[in-house]
């Protein structure tokens, strides 16, 4: 009963959001002369096809690493906004390191995985060390180093031989060969084949709750997002944390590029997909920093950009998702702010309750 | 002081909440144009009390009579409106803008769409002039000290036009100069017509600067006194607030031992100025005493415990059981048996938005039974915390409830519970009973007593001179970041000791 009561708890706030955000939605809908209905009707109906599904879980892997990166940062409130120049530029390394290894698979692999963690996390590394040698703000040196990254692989990929013309006109790094692929499997009624990494983010997911909550590092981490002056005097090494919370942050990063990378592109061009260190942070607060709730986030966001491929062939602008997407996460702001503070009211009258049975029950 | 001239009147206020009645049968009448002084212990319904009169909680039952006019406050605008205003504990005033511009906030003054600046600092003047209250129109907030922020937030008040003044422990942040300069201030505004209500439990300064006194104890008015008329004594005050005779803390039989817990030489802490604000001091506690330090707050009593705590950057030597420690960790140093009662619970001492077992293993999250190796111990956590809930008697329905939902007292309870677990040699002890109520207050002690008994070394500061005198072996005196005397407790008197806290016997 207290169990069922709990898992309500939690899931108000982000029904409430959600419901929030398609009425806002519906509004805009309406205003612009659209059926409400029917656009839903259709989101839905071309989202639950199989083929879908396997789009929508493949971006939602991509989604879910880029959103635990950002959420172990804003565990202890770090704003880790590089998360977007860490993937590219781990993504390009370990790119153009798989493409010239003619190892089997089982290296080759984890060889891959592990350039693109080190250079991401040496790069989220330089934010954190700036932050606690010199007090940089890592929302400012983040930023910057996002473009610094762009630049330095716009470099790499036009002018050094790490770029080879792989067709015409279009410069990349070398073909991954099979052997250094990681295989997805074909989602049933539908030739689309899913992500193996998917995997990889499920166990990340699980490492992520493990290391918050099971570890005495993951405590320190927390106590110093709650209170900084409390975890300081706990015994808590404010820089060491803030050091290790970025390289952290950076590691997982850097496996953001690699879905696609190792699932599907094989080869990093100028044109791999930018833009996912952004929708993660969205996706962690949609989250809630939960690894459970990141999911769900990665997964309704995902649903919403694969769906809405169909808006444009039944004559609706497909920007009207980018609406519902921004509205979902301000409201889910809202509500949980709404629901927390509800929770401390009623624990508060919780623990007058179980003190007026007391003769000393006045404790306000 | 008639009916007729009462500025404020309450009668028969009653607030619940659920679970609690916070107010029962409140009776308040506050002459116009006095100072109108409201003591009672923490919990005594003080806060909601003032809520209530500032329109930030509105009574389930009862009148209350502004001026003669029955009326209804539903928020603090209201309030204004009737020309009540309060200055809060905490200050609420925007660093990076300047006095002027602090004053004026809200409530500009304009000419067309810009603002009337000239206009503003000439009714200031005028009015910082009538009420002798000078505080530098053009400097930053953040520059300032607290006394001047306390004269910013009073006239921030008086210039939206408040004539009865409501301050919540305006002491409390003062030095004893800043408090006697309060005091004149408030005797000017006074003087000008100004009712000014004052809420405090520091029961020598309300006893210097009430005219009337009102007495809270359990959520209602128990007493009105009228110092001017019928002289009371503050510790006849002290028993009307608590209903009972005070208990008073004693350590019978002497338990110092010959072994040296921790020795303490020519310790120096700079503050970010570099001034000196712990200078040259040394000092030893053996097992089995309790070494107090006596000071008004601000003296370095922070600083020392955050130098023995290795939180900041010190010189001179710091041995404990024989080692030296000054290089150690934080960590190092709490592993190894030192435990804090900070002064500051919700800031340094709790997480307030985590469990109460998460925060049994605040400050031993690396030892038993909080961990195992780099692992946590959920499991072994609770069970202790269990253990600290009943032993130290901490009010509370469960462990899963945050550390925000429990009072003060018990908040103060489940850390003191922690400092004592897991057999620590030497105990720093800020306030350990500042804001608990008299019962757990005697708990406290006992504790402590039992503790020392049993070898523990301590380090107890305190603002309660009685609490002091009566739990050390022996007292330093702390001014301006050095001892300047050592009395013996069993001899000296709370007034001996506090005019040496002051400095006057030098």
């Amino acid at each position: 009963m207290n169990h069922l009561k709990k898992l309500g708890n939690s899931l108000l706030a982000p029904l409430l959001a959600l419901f929030l955000a398609m009425v806002v939605t519906s509004i805009i809908l309406v205003a612009f002369g659209s059926n409400v209905v029917m656009v839903f009707q259709q989101m839905w109906g071309y989202g639950s096809k199989a083929s879908s599904i396997a789009l929508i879980l493949n971006l939602a892997t991509t989604y879910y690493l880029s959103a635990v990166a950002v959420a172990i940062g804003f565990k202890m409130n770090l704003f880790n906004i590089g998360v977007n120049g860490q993937y590219l530029l781990g993504g390009m390394t370990a790119a153009a390191v798989a493409g010239r290894l003619t190892l089997p698979g089982y290296l080759a692999i984890p060889i891959t995985i592990l350039v693109a963690i080190v250079v991401a996390a040496a790069w989220a590394g330089i934010a954190g060390w700036l932050k606690v040698s010199r007090g940089v703000s890592e929302v400012i040196s983040t930023i910057m180093l996002n473009f610094i990254a762009l630049g330095i692989i716009s470099y790499t990929i036009v002018r050094t031989n790490v770029g080879e013309e792989i067709a015409v006109n279009v410069r990349g790094t070398r073909k991954i060969p099979t052997s250094g692929q990681m295989p997805g499997f074909t989602f049933p009624n539908s030739n689309i084949e899913v992500y193996g990494f998917i995997f990889i983010a499920i166990f990340i997911g699980i490492g992520y709750w493990f290391l918050l909550n099971r570890t005495r590092f993951g405590y320190d981490l927390r106590a110093s997002g709650m209170s900084p002056s409390a975890a300081v005097a706990s015994g808590v090494d404010s820089k060491k944390m803030t050091l290790y919370a970025m390289l952290i942050s950076g590691a997982i990063a850097g496996l953001v590029a690699l879905p696609d990378l190792l699932g599907s592109s094989h080869t990093y061009t100028l044109n791999f997909p930018t833009g996912f260190g952004f929708t993660g942070i969205a996706i962690a607060l949609l989250g809630r920093n939960n690894p459970l709730g990141i999911a769900f986030g990665a997964l309704l966001w995902a649903f919403l950009d694969v769906s809405s491929q169909q808006l444009d062939l039944v004559g609706v602008p497909r920007e009207i998702v980018t609406i519902l997407q921004g509205v979902t996460v301000l409201a889910v702001v809202i509500a949980y702010e709404i629901v927390r503070r509800n929770k401390v009211k009623a624990q508060q009258r919780d623990v007058g309750l179980a003190l007026a049975d007391n003769k000393e029950g006045l404790v306000l | 002081m008639t009916e007729s001239t009462s500025a404020l009147t309450l009668t028969g206020i009653w607030k619940r909440f659920p679970g609690v009645i916070a107010n029962s049968n409140v009776n308040l009448s506050v002459g116009a144009g006095s100072i109108h002084a409201i003591v009672g212990e923490n919990g005594a319904g003080k806060s909601t009390l003032m809520k209530i009169l500032y329109g930030m909680q509105k009574p389930d039952e009862g009148t209350i009579t502004v001026a003669g006019i029955p009326t209804q406050l539903n928020s603090p605008s209201d309030a204004i409106e009737l020309g009540i205003g309060m200055v809060h504990q905490h200050f609420m005033l925007a660093e990076n803008f300047t006095v002027l511009e602090n004053i004026i906030l809200g409530n500009e003054p304009k000419h067309g769409v810009s603002l009337d600046l000239m206009a503003a600092r000439n009714r200031l003047s005028a009015l910082a002039t009538k009420y002798s209250l000078q505080v530098p129109f053009d400097e930053y907030v953040s520059e300032l000290g607290v006394g001047d922020r306390q004269r910013i937030e009073i006239l921030k008040v008086l210039y939206r036009g408040a004539r009865i003044l409501i301050l919540d422990e305006p002491t409390a942040v003062l030095v004893p100069q800043e408090v006697d300069e309060l005091f004149s201030a408030l005797r000017d505004l006074k003087a000008e017509g100004i009712t000014i209500i004052f809420i405090s439990h520091k029961l020598d300064e309300v006893l210097a600067i009430a005219d009337e006194i009102t007495v809270m104890r359990a959520g209602t008015t128990v007493a009105a006194v009228n110092p001017k008329q019928e002289p009371v004594t503050a510790r006849e005050l002290a028993e009307l607030m608590v209903g009972s005779e005070l208990p008073t803390p004693d350590t019978s039989e002497n338990t110092v031992t010959d072994k040296v817990v921790l020795s303490v030489t020519a310790l120096t802490v700079a503050n970010s100025d570099g001034k000196n604000v712990v200078d040259n001091v040394s000092f030893k506690i053996h097992s089995g005493e309790i070494l107090g330090i006596a000071g008004i707050e601000g003296n370095g009593q922070a600083e020392i415990v955050d130098a023995l705590l290795g939180v900041v950057a010190t010189s001179g030597a710091i041995e404990f059981l024989d080692t030296d420690i000054t290089s150690w960790t934080t960590r190092k140093r709490r592993e190894n048996g030192v435990a804090v009662i900070p002064e500051d619970r919700t800031r340094q001492g709790l997480l307030l938005e985590a469990p109460l077992w998460e925060n049994r293993m605040l400050g031993q999250q690396t030892v038993a039974p909080n961990a195992r190796g780099v692992l946590l111990d959920p499991a072994g956590a609770k069970k202790d915390t269990w253990r600290i809930v009943r032993e130290f008697d901490v009010r509370t329905p469960g462990i899963d409830v945050h550390a925000s939902a429990l009072s003060g007292g018990n908040q103060q309870k489940l850390i003191v519970g922690r400092e004592m677990s897991g057999s620590p040699k030497l105990l720093i002890a800020s306030h350990p009973t500042r804001g608990v109520d008299v019962g757990a207050q005697a708990a406290i002690w006992e504790h402590l007593r039992t503790a020392r008994a049993a070898g523990l070394a301590v380090l107890l500061i305190s603002a309660d001179l009685d609490e002091l005198i009566g739990l050390s072996d022996s007292i330093a005196v702390l001014l301006r970041g050095k001892f300047v005397t050592t009395v013996d407790p069993h001899t000296v008197t709370p007034a001996v000791l506090g005019s040496a806290m002051t400095g006057a016997g030098e």
